[in-house]
């Protein structure tokens, strides 16, 4: 069987972005269990051209780099060209990208171009077999691929048994970056990127960025104070802000909160957001659909504030305080101020 | 020769009003049990067609749909709100398409409609959120493409210049046409519908619409035949069948569960009492503080 894939973003200052090495983890784990290699594609500037040390210790057996300053900030073209001489060649059994907005443009375009299947949002991967119902044909070690489907509370899983390589996109903070062997050995391979790019692949160019540090930082905060739809002004909104400034948390949010203008598309937790995983998760007026619970449900513990005793998120509560979050919150803030030193 | 726009929408299920009914045993939508709306991100794509329109006296915007009989509904709300025509790709053998079997069948339309000068669509669809067609379309037509587009700069001939909006900020990028654009939900909400154009538009049926009606549309037609809603089946775009509906579509629904929630033990609260002595048992647990 042939290798897994994952391709490698690159940042600003020439390093693996953090949700790539998060997918070289989860791709070592898939590749051991197919008795596979894995192997990661880096396309950037002449600077990540010595960038391979930084992925080897995630077990990466093949590094493929693309070095060239016309290679960065991250075109499409020029990408997908490269990429598809990679994978014609290699024909990858598994390509795994970061759902960012890099990989959510470049990885479309690869599936279409090679033919096969490509699932968005994954939560989860996993190695399975399959049976046909209808020609009761067996396939071996297929990619499960699991996200939340449509709607309720559902959770499907997509496969592709015909086609290759199986593609799927994969969230920031919803694999677990794990160093696999700090002293792995890989080898290098540089792909000529001049015999594949042509002016054609350069019709787009860019001619400004503005790069803005995100406000919201979910990595350092234990505590987070995520709002929903039931915190139902933009005013009370402002009490989670209150009470994560008391408690030193960051503000969540669903994205029916986001939808209202709540709050910022930045603080939206779930399945097409940030997955989290804090020593404390407060939700207020949160209903708990599947597709926010993907995000959240690692909490160490969750407390739920809603006026509805049956919510959903109720169930996956430790505490669940049944209250309009508008009358709850301020209490929450007095008891804490009364009662920490 | 004219500035030829086509536009993508779709007709989604309200997936902020969904039932329990709403997927199918195979695990495919069951659309028939939902509202249907305009997909809103492709609002906001019309609405950048609509502007170039505003500008440009050559400027042509041409919906195109794929989707069952219905979604003639999208074309008519595009009409009402400035689009000039509207093209509906419908067939029994489209059923159950995933991202790649719609950009094939999508791509056959729009080679057909050639040539043009852009496609513009919304950056995903509510049903899946998959953000898949726009770019899957633009690699099938061999075209570059600029994603989540929040603003057109400028446009002449043979540049047009675009503000991105990206999960790190923003980019302006200048490409050269055709080319393909999807729009992000930031870019400007659509323009209302106007109610000159309402009237106008408002007999606009597709062939399988008009086999329904009771009314005698025979004549209304023959004086305005602009209000026929152009319908194409898989043989009008001479498609493979093989790349078709399930068949054509490389991803597979394996399976459908109901998650079933791990129950906690969740401790109920009510009371003032109840609430200070949860921030205290956090306190006294290091959790908070
Ligand atoms: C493809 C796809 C991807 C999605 N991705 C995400 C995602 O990443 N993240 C996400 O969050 N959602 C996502 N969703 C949406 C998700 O399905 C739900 O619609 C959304 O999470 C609901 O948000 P909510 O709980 O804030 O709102 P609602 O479901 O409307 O719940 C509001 C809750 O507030 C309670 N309430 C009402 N008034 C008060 C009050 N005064 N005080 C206290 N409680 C009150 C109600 O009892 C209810 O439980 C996605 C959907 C789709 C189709
Ligand atoms: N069946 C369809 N008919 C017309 N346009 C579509 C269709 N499916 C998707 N699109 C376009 O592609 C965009 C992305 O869709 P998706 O990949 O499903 O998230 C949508 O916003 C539409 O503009």
């Amino acid at each position: 069987m042939n290798s897994v894939f994952v391709y490698c973003e690159v940042t600003e200052d020439a390093q693996v972005a953090e949700v790539s090495l998060e997918l070289l983890s989860k791709g070592r784990k898939l590749a051991n269990q197919l008795k596979v290699r894995l192997e990661a594609v880096i396309i950037g500037s002449s600077k990540s051209a010595s960038i391979a040390p930084a992925v080897f210790p995630f077990g990466v057996d093949v590094a493929h780099i693309a070095s060239h300053d016309n290679l960065f900030p991250y075109l499409t073209l020029p990408h997908a060209s490269i990429l598809k001489h990679v994978f014609e060649k290699e024909k990858p059994e598994i390509v795994l990208f970061g759902a960012t907005s890099i990989g959510r443009d470049l990885a479309p375009r690869i599936a279409s171009a090679l033919k096969c299947g490509l699932t968005a949002d994954c939560t989860s991967l996993e190695i399975g077999d399959h049976t046909e119902n209808r020609t009761q044909r067996e396939y071996k070690n297929l990619l499960y691929q699991i996200r939340p489907a449509f709607g309720g509370n559902i959770i499907a899983t997509i496969i592709n048994p015909e086609t290759r390589p199986q593609m799927a996109t994969v969230r920031e903070g919803v694999m677990k970056k794990e160093i696999f062997n700090p002293k792995h050995k890989g080898t290098v391979k540089k792909i000529d990127v001049n015999s594949i790019l042509s002016d054609n692949d350069f019709s787009v160019s860019i001619i400004e960025q503005h790069i803005e540090k995100s406000k919201v930082d979910f990595k350092n905060s234990q505590i987070i104070v995520a709002g929903g739809y039931g915190v139902s002004s933009k005013e009370n909104f402002d009490l989670l802000f209150q009470l994560a400034e008391v408690l030193g948390a960051e503000v969540g949010a669903s994205r029916a909160a986001v939808d209202a203008g709540y709050a910022e598309p930045e603080r939206q937790i779930g399945q097409t957001g940030i997955t989290v995983r804090p020593k404390l998760y407060i939700a207020c007026g949160i209903s708990g659909a599947v597709q926010h619970r993907a995000g959240m449900d690692q909490s160490a513990q969750v407390i739920s504030i809603n006026t509805d005793p049956n919510a959903p998120i109720n169930a996956i509560a430790d505490y669940t305080i049944i209250g309009d979050t508008a009358e709850v919150i301020p209490k929450i803030i007095s008891f804490y101020r009364k009662n920490s030193k | 020769m004219s500035f030829r726009i086509i536009c993508l929408a779709k007709q989604v299920p309200d997936t902020r009003n969904v039932g329990k009914d709403a997927m199918k045993a195979d695990g495919t939508v069951n659309r028939a049990a939902l509202p249907a709306i305009f997909n809103p991100e492709d609002l906001n794509a019309l609405e950048q067609a609509l502007r170039i329109k505003d500008t440009r006296p050559d400027a042509e915007v041409i919906l195109l749909t794929m989707g069952p009989a219905r979604a003639a509904e999208i074309i008519r709300e595009g009409l009402y709100r400035g689009a000039d025509k509207g093209y509906l790709i419908t067939d029994r053998k489209f059923a159950g398409s995933d991202t790649l079997a719609t950009s094939y069948v999508l791509s056959l339309a729009i080679r057909k409609l050639a040539p043009f000068n852009l496609i513009i669509s919304g950056r995903q669809a509510i049903d899946g959120d998959t953000a898949q067609v726009g770019p899957q379309t633009a690699e099938k037509l061999g075209i570059p493409q600029v994603t989540y587009a929040e603003e057109i700069i400028s446009l002449t001939d043979d540049e047009i210049v675009i503000k991105r909006r990206l999960e790190k900020g923003v980019e302006i990028v200048r490409a050269t046409m055709p080319l393909a654009i999807t729009v992000h939900n930031s870019a400007s909400h659509c323009r209302p519908r106007i109610a000159r154009l309402v009237m106008q538009n408002k007999h606009a049926r597709s062939v399988t619409e008009l086999q329904a009606e009771t009314r005698d549309y025979t004549e209304l037609y023959q004086s305005r035949p602009y209000l026929q809603i152009n319908e194409w089946g898989f043989e009008d775009i001479q498609a493979d069948v093989e790349h078709l509906g399930l068949s054509g579509s490389p991803t597979k629904v394996k399976k459908i569960e109901n998650v079933v929630l791990q129950h906690k033990a969740t401790q109920v609260i009510r009371t003032d009492q109840e609430i200070e002595a949860l921030v205290k048992e956090l306190l006294d647990a290091h959790i908070i503080g």
